[in-house]
C-alpha cells in the first residue's frame, strides 16, 4: 500500500507504470485521476486544498485498509495532492490491482467515494470576485450506502 | 487538550488552534465552553449539522467523551477527491 499526501504535482504516467510493473501476478490495474475542472461559467482561478495534516495519511491508510479486506486486491496507490491548484492540475490519483477487473474496478471506486466524504480535506474554489469553500454535496455522502 | 480548525470554521474562530486548559466531558460541553468566549466562535458554531468533529485525529460524534482526548478538531464535512 502507497498512501501519499503531498504539495508537488505527480506524473500520472509514471506513477501508473511503476505501479503496473511492480504488481505480481495481477491482470487488471484500474487507475482514477482527479483534476482541477473549470466553473460552468469558466471562471476559475485556483483551486485551494488544505487538509488535516496529523489526520490525512491515517484516514486514507484506513479507507485503503478496507478496501483491501473487502476485495481481492494486489496492491493500492493513493495520491493527493493540497495546496494552490490551477484549472488542468491533477488533484489526486487512485490505483488498484487485482487478479481479475471487477476487483480493482470496484475497490477503485469504493476508495473514491471513501476519499470523498471520509478523508480530512476541504476544497476552496478561487475567483476574481473572491473565494468559496465547497460545499459537500449529499450525492456524495449518499454514494457511501452503496457499500 | 488542542483544538484545532479548518476550512471555514478556522475562517470564523480567526484562528487555526487554541490549547483548552479545562476539561470538559464531552464534545458537546466543549463546543458550549467555546461558544460562549466570543461572538466569533458563536458564528463557528451556531449550526452543528453543518460541523463535523474529530477526536484524536478519528471521526467522532458531538456526544463523545473527552476522556483522556489530546486533540479535538472541528470542521467542515470533507470535499476530497
Amino acid at each position: 500500500m502507497d498512501i501519499r499526501v503531498e504539495d508537488a504535482a505527480f506524473d500520472l504516467g509514471r506513477e501508473t507504470n511503476a505501479f503496473a510493473t511492480r504488481q505480481a501476478g495481477m491482470g487488471a490495474v484500474v487507475t482514477f485521476t482527479g483534476i482541477v475542472r473549470d466553473l460552468d461559467k469558466g471562471a476559475l482561478s485556483a483551486m485551494e486544498i488544505e487538509h488535516y495534516p496529523g489526520m490525512t495519511q491515517k484516514a486514507l491508510e484506513a479507507i485503503a485498509t478496507e478496501a483491501k479486506t473487502r476485495w481481492n486486491l494486489g496492491d493500492v496507490l493513493v495520491i493527493h495532492r493540497y495546496g494552490r491548484l490551477h484549472p488542468d492540475e491533477m488533484i489526486m490519483m487512485v490505483a488498484t490491482s487485482a487478479r481479475h477487473r471487477v476487483d480493482a474496478f470496484q475497490a477503485a471506486e469504493f476508495l473514491m467515494d471513501f476519499l470523498k466524504s471520509r478523508a480530512p480535506f476541504w476544497k476552496k474554489e478561487v475567483t476574481q470576485e473572491g473565494a468559496e469553500w465547497v460545499a459537500a454535496k449529499d450525492i456524495d455522502e449518499d454514494a457511501l450506502k452503496r457499500w | 487538550m488542542d483544538v484545532l480548525y479548518f476550512a471555514w470554521v478556522r475562517e470564523r474562530v480567526g484562528h487555526p488552534k487554541d490549547r483548552i486548559e479545562t476539561n470538559p466531558a464531552t464534545v458537546m460541553d466543549l463546543v458550549n465552553d467555546l461558544r460562549a468566549r466570543e461572538p466569533r466562535y458563536e458564528a463557528a458554531f451556531s449550526d452543528l449539522g453543518a460541523l463535523r468533529v474529530a477526536i484524536d485525529q478519528e471521526l467522532a460524534d458531538f456526544d463523545a467523551s473527552l476522556a483522556g482526548a489530546r486533540e479535538v478538531a472541528f470542521f467542515p464535512p470533507m470535499t476530497g477527491g
